[in-house]
């Protein structure tokens, strides 16, 4: 079973290639299918292989995407209140 | 296994609660690295667990000047070329801030360059994050103090043959106590280099190499954002130490990598209380924060 998963906001993405380029295990690719900007926003096609080690998340520059382990929540900005 | 969670419903990008949302789309082009810039910052911001409140961005003119409107932090996008004095007056009112300068090659290095050199020289205490595409993104593709040598732009149609700065030898050679330079292919590393500078004091410098696809890639025939990057990835070395005077960039050639310099010299306000203590003696009484009233 994959360790990890990613989750894209499709309507974001300016199918840059990034997040398919540099993804260790090869897990996405470009679809076929078109957000409404006419970019086509990348999909899963290894699901299996998803390690969730978030490196397409660290690449996407416009925040379209970022990977998570399963049953572990990413690391999140902390609200730090003075004293 | 079927309590595993894969969906996740409060799993959220950790990009996403440092972003202005009502702003995204932003308006960086496909394949701009400036966004993956921002990517490593939050997360050097998470991992050093960073206190948000005593945090400031501070921005000037251009693509990368974005940043500061586009994070929800305190920040101050100001005048082109003047991130720099803006910031050290907030470090020298408010000493207990932390205060990031995230501002591109053309902003800091020509029409602010002197504020640069200056600040380096001072070693005012901060983090000057650089991203340098290596041309003058938002005006247009003009040649700016970085573009190397034979590089086409709009104001260099035969090539440009200026020699251009090595960023990293001239705020060395000013006194920089932090010097470091990646690309946007080295995510982990920027953000590694984010999180020391983050913990130094005095005059911080990362250097962001970063794609241009609309005006320095493709005015070049380099491709697109993702071609730029494999060069990133095929063309980079990391030389950590490296004497600056040797890591200069050239248009297709090796991109000298890693920490360049880390040591420690009194920073500025230090520097200052200390004369001024001793000048004064117990007439003296340092300010600690500015409050308005
Ligand atoms: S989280 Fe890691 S393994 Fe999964 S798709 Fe993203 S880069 Fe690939
Ligand atoms: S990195 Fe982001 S913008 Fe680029 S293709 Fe992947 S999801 Fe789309
Ligand atoms: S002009 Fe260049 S630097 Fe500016 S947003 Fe477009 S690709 Fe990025």
């Amino acid at each position: 079973m994959a360790k990890g998963t990613v989750k894209i906001v499709v309507e974001r993405c300016k199918a840059c290639g990034f997040c398919v380029e540099f993804c260790p295990t090869k897990v996405l690719a470009l679809s076929p299918a078109f957000n409404s900007k006419g970019y086509h926003p990348p999909h899963m096609v290894n699901p299996e292989k998803c390690s969730g080690c978030d490196l397409c998340g660290m690449y996407c520059p416009d925040f379209a995407i970022f990977g998570y382990k399963v049953g572990e929540k990413p690391a999140q900005k902390e609200a730090v209140h003075e004293s | 296994m079927s309590e595993v969670d894969f969906e996740c419903a409060e799993c959220t990008n950790p990009v996403e609660p440092f972003l202005r949302s009502e702003r995204m789309p932003h308006i960086w082009c496909p394949g701009c690295g400036i966004g993956t810039t921002v990517n490593c910052f939050t997360r050097a911001l998470i991992d050093s667990k960073a206190n948000l409140e005593k945090l400031v961005v501070v921005s000037g003119i251009g693509c990368t000047g974005r940043v500061a409107g586009y994070l929800k932090l305190d920040s101050f996008h100001t005048t082109h070329g003047r991130a720099i004095p803006f910031a050290t007056g907030l470090k020298l009112a408010n000493p207990k801030l932390t205060v990031v300068v995230y501002a591109g090659d053309g902003d800091l290095s020509a029409i602010g360059g002197n504020h640069l050199i200056h600040a380096a020289r001072r070693n005012i205490d901060l983090k000057v994050i650089c991203v340098n595409n290596l041309i003058y993104g938002m005006t247009g593709g003009q040649t700016a103090p970085t573009t190397p040598e034979h590089a086409t732009t709009s104001t260099n149609p035969y090539g440009t043959f200026e020699p251009g700065f090595n960023l990293p030898h001239l705020v060395d050679a000013a006194g920089a106590v932090y010097v470091a330079r990646w690309t946007t292919f080295h995510v982990r590393q920027v953000a590694r280099s984010m999180q020391e500078a983050f913990k130094k004091k005095g005059f911080s410098f990362i250097e962001i190499i970063s794609p241009c696809p609309t005006l320095y890639q493709r005015r070049n025939k380099m491709g697109d954002g993702l071609d730029a990057m494999k060069y990133y990835k095929q063309a980079s070395k990391v030389k950590n130490g490296a004497p600056t005077g040797e890591v200069g960039l050239t248009k297709t050639g090796e991109i000298a990598v890693g920490k360049f310099v880390d040591r420690d010299r009194p920073d500025y306000r230090e520097l200052m209380v200390h004369r001024f203590h001793e000048s004064l003696g117990d007439e003296y009484v340092e300010t600690g924060e500015l409050v308005c009233s």
